[in-house]
């Protein structure tokens, strides 16, 4: 029989999400169910004074929940213990939960929301990473520093005082950007005294909401529950904020005598008060040999982490490590700062920190390049890491992979060379009324939890054999639109021998399945899916063990031994716990070592035209080459780099959270605006596989990758069509315009407006 | 307002979903939307945005691709409306849903209904679109997840199974 792993096997859950019969959690009906909302501060800092309930109102028919009804403790657990799940005295952004409401009525209970006051004695509030560092306004510690790292190699002083070298500097800057999952967040919940706790709901991490709301009803671990509804899309921003809504949920339903309680934001209220990707500065100063060759880099890297600690450790941490790019340089500084400021909490979304890292270097490139008179090409092939390099954290590079042949791969492909010759002609003809360019970008990311974070996660999936050889995945993996049915579903019908349709993945259930950690940082496949292929692999060798399978065997014969093994024993169940790859050394003290088991390499093209009027960017075309190990589903995979490819196109070019202390004001899908059907280039994805030793049939992860690369391409692009320096995203028509503008004004040409 | 009040000022709009006739007593000024999923139990229609922007709410009524999200219910009295769950025929998927699931056109699926519907659209008034074409026609419909790659393929694919099949039925 046939393998699955390297067919693009149909989506398991295919059919439902065609036919409309995929239940998400607003399509869920209970007995009795009532609706819950929040009502939140709209001050950025202060005290709260009082809560004031208009008079007249039926409150008496309504469930009413304050911080003083928590029955165990008021804070979301994550990384720090900072954040509560209604705010009872401090207010420290202008989306915090105050009260919350329930009633059978949505409409009478959206109407009694507006009743409620929330009287606050107003604090000076800071909403940029300056201003969190200055620390007039303290929100965290001393200094407002949530977190801090420095990874260092070599000796960066010494190198940047060699004779000979030249120095180039920058600075670089980017924005907040929201998830936009088209499914809004959602929780339904039943919970009483006695009965304990069970939610479901929009998710992609069922373990951390679970983790969450133990110790918020001071109940173990059996007495919470925690079910994944069908998820419509999450890309982070489902990583951590479930939690909060879950318990919110509950509270109603504790509050309520267990009547089943649905909290489902609309999108107004998803986008303004959920988290975002982290806005970002990053400064970089560099020395460089007059033929290119990398001799030092030196980064701060600062990101506004908003105003509890959430995930910003993490995702500092990951844009810190790859901050210095997958260039060879023999010393580099690394100092990088999360910064509390009043925003709401900015969180986990696509890429992590590295985007925001990667714009920053891959910009730099280009100025580098420009001081020592080489291509952007060029420079990159110079200073391209190999095997046996050192990554900034002195991490030898193990993969055997050919970058610049990756390189060449998606310079062919986009016809690099001869675009950029034809493009300079195009835009030399004065009767041309648009300009045109094509820009490359270089980079690498880490699959799976940094350091020692795999090893502390310690997942375990287990696999279920059935009667007549079917099996059944039990993991907390989630399925949120990126394929872990399917992949785990594939990658355990080969393990077994069986075909693809004999295997099912159970829906995550805290209750029913082991904890295979969180479904984040690119981990799904190459770390939990290593352990679907352990623990499938393992029902053969019992079976075999059990004199039940030879060493060879068809489906039929697996399904027999399964069915008297069955028969027998009365159960078959395997379960796989992570180990972490012999030589895998990591230090968290000085944050050196092997960061990651393994990493995604890619060499991104993008093809750019620019409007001369409205200095709209226009893209005209992408190409993606990557290496992310053995492609399990290459369909899939190629609708995860795609996807990501058009998020970070978003990014780039359109998508701009605007502020006003410390809210998102255009918080509606009229004024944030996402690419469309009409703005999407073509895209060409190939994949460039090595085959990775310690991934399921070689394979690594590929989910975050995408969203690395685009952004730099993109402005690099824009830098060749139009000479100019932009060093911002998202690269606005204004921000284009001003560009030009300025760099007219200091070539000392007579302006035309 | 007490229940009766409420009750009061509730209308009974009758209209065809899916080819099958239905009456509902519905505040007049609810949203299609919201009649199809919590009085019709109709759930595949879904909502996104709210406000027009997303697609996701997409259903035909009298013919005609709409955001259902948009619409009062009132609108429809005498009208016939067509939801993502009428579009397989007889447990046989249409034609557009086989190409998203060869083509991968679905991920997460939360845009799915409307966009199989839009696409259902394009290929009525296209039967051989061009990529324009497409993209124009899907164009009020966001998709979070795909990069709209697989979805244009998707389209694609299903107009060449229409295609196939109808010179089949002609031959
Ligand atoms: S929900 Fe109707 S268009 Fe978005
Ligand atoms: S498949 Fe997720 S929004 Fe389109």
């Amino acid at each position: 029989m046939g393998r699955t792993v390297g067919t693009s096997a149909p989506r398991k859950e295919g059919v439902d999400k065609v036919t409309g019969a995929a239940r998400y959690v607003d399509d869920l009906v209970m007995d009795g169910m009532i609706h819950g909302v929040t009502v939140r501060s709209r001050v950025a800092h202060g005290r709260i004074t009082g809560i004031r309930f208009d008079p007249g109102f039926p409150w008496d028919e309504i469930v009413v929940v304050t911080a003083a009804d928590i029955p165990g403790r008021n804070m979301v657990t994550m990384i720090e213990e900072d954040q509560p799940f209604l705010a009872a005295d401090l207010i420290k952004h202008p989306e915090e939960p105050v009260v919350l409401l329930a009633h059978a009525d949505r409409d009478l209970v959206i109407e009694a929301a507006k009743h409620v006051h929330i009287e606050v004695e107003e604090l000076p509030a800071i909403f940029s990473i300056d201003d969190g560092l200055a620390a007039d306004v303290r929100l965290f510690k001393d200094d407002n520093v949530l977190k801090r790292f420095l990874i260092e190699k070599g000796d960066v002083d010494a190198a940047f005082a060699e004779p000979g070298l030249v120095v180039v500097e920058g600075e670089y800057e980017t924005g907040a950007q929201e998830q936009l999952y088209l499914e809004a967040m959602g929780m339904i919940a039943v919970a009483a005294p006695g009965k304990g706790v069970t939610v479901w709901g929009s998710l992609q991490c069922p373990y951390y909401v679970h983790k969450a709301l133990k110790p918020l009803f001071g109940l173990g671990d059996g007495e919470v529950r925690v079910i994944q509804a069908v998820t419509g899309g999450g890309f982070g921003g489902k990583e951590e904020y479930p939690s909060l809504i879950a318990g919110h949920a509950a509270l109603l339903s504790w509050k309520a005598g267990g009547v089943p309680v649905k909290v489902i934001y609309d999108r107004a209220e998803d986008m303004v008060a959920t988290t975002k990707r982290h806005p970002s500065r990053t400064r970089i100063r560099t020395a460089v040999k007059p033929d290119g060759e990398l001799v030092a880099m030196d980064v701060v890297f600062d990101i506004d982490g908003g105003a509890y600690a959430t995930l910003s450790a993490v995702v500092l941490s990951r844009g810190a490590i790859h901050a210095a790019g997958p260039y060879r340089c023999p010393n580099s500084r690394i100092h990088a700062r999360a910064v509390a400021t009043n925003h709401p909490p900015h969180g986990a979304f696509r890429g992590f920190g590295a985007p925001q890292s990667c714009f920053a270097y891959e910009r730099h490139m280009e100025r580098v390049a420009e001081a020592v008179g080489l291509s952007s090409v060029a420079i990159r092939r110079k200073n391209l890491l190999g095997p046996g390099d050192l990554t900034a954290t002195s991490q030898v590079v193990e993969d055997q992979i050919d970058f610049p042949a990756l390189l060449d791969q998606a310079l062919e492909a986009s016809d690099f060379e001869a675009k950029r010759a034809a493009f300079a002609k195009h835009n030399a003809d004065p009767a041309s009324h648009t300009r045109k360019g094509i820009g490359v970008a270089t980079f690498y990311h880490g699959g799976g939890f940094t350091g020692s974070g795999e090893v502390h996660l310690a997942s375990v999936v287990g696999v279920e054999a059935l009667r007549g050889g079917r099996a059944r995945v039990l993991a907390a993996s989630t399925e949120i639109g990126q394929g872990t049915n399917t992949i785990f579903s594939q990658i355990a019908s080969d393990a077994l021998g069986v075909p693809y349709e004999w295997v099912e993945v159970a829906a995550p259930d805290t209750g029913r399945v082991p904890n295979s950690g969180p479904t984040v940082a690119s981990r799904t496949c190459m770390v939990v899916g290593k352990l679907v292929q352990d623990a499938a692999g393992a029902v053969v060798t019992t079976l075999r063990k059990a004199g039940l399978l030879g060493e060879e065997h068809t489906p039929e014969q697996l399904a027999a031994a399964v069915d008297s093994y069955l028969e027998r024993f009365g159960e078959l169940r395997t379960f796989s716990q992570y180990k972490p790859p012999a030589g895998i050394v990591w230090d968290d003290k000085t944050y050196r070592g092997a960061a990651y088991a393994a990493y995604g390499w890619a060499a991104y093209v993008a093809e750019v035209e620019v409007d001369l009027v409205t200095y709209e960017p226009h893209l005209r075309g992408f190409w993606a080459v990557q290496d992310i190990g053995t492609v399990i589903n290459p369909l899939l995979a190629a609708g995860q780099v795609e996807g990501g490819v058009t998020q970070a196109i978003g990014w780039a070019l359109f998508e701009e959270v605007r502020w006003r202390e410390g809210r998102m004001i255009n918080n509606q899908l009229t004024n944030y605006i996402i690419p469309t059907a009409a703005d999407v280039p073509p895209i060409h994805v190939a994949f460039a596989p090595v085959p990775f030793a310690h991934g399921p049939s070689g394979a690594k992860g590929v989910g975050e990758l995408p969203m690395d690369g685009p952004a730099p391409a993109i402005v690099n692009a824009i830098e060749d069509a139009l000479g100019i320096d932009v060093r911002r995203v998202p690269a606005l028509p204004e921000v284009v315009m001003e560009a030009v503008l300025a760099k007219r004004a200091a070539a000392g040409e007579v302006q035309h407006v | 307002m007490s229940d009766a009040e409420a009750r009061a000022e509730r209308l009974a709009v009758t209209f065809t979903v899916n080819g099958v006739e239905k009456t509902v007593e519905t505040l007049p000024m609810k949203r299609l939307l919201d009649v199809l999923r919590e009085d019709l139990a109709l759930t595949g229609t879904k909502e996104g945005c709210g406000e027009g922007e997303c697609g996701a709410c997409s259903v035909f009524v009298d013919g005609r691709l709409v955001n259902s999200c948009l619409i009062p219910a009132l609108q429809v009295e005498g009208s016939r409306v067509d939801t993502i769950e009428g579009l397989a025929r007889g447990g046989e998927l249409h034609a557009v849903q086989r190409a998203f699931l060869e083509a991968g056109g679905a991920q997460c699926g939360i845009c799915t209904p409307g966009m199989v519907l839009a696409a259902v659209d394009v290929l009525r008034k296209h039967p051989n679109p061009t990529d324009e074409q497409v993209r124009e026609g899907l164009a009020g419909n966001l998709c979070r997840c795909t990069g709209y790659m697989k979805i244009f393929d998707s389209v694609m694919t299903a107009a060449l199974a229409i295609a196939s099949r109808d010179g089949e039925g002609a031959a």
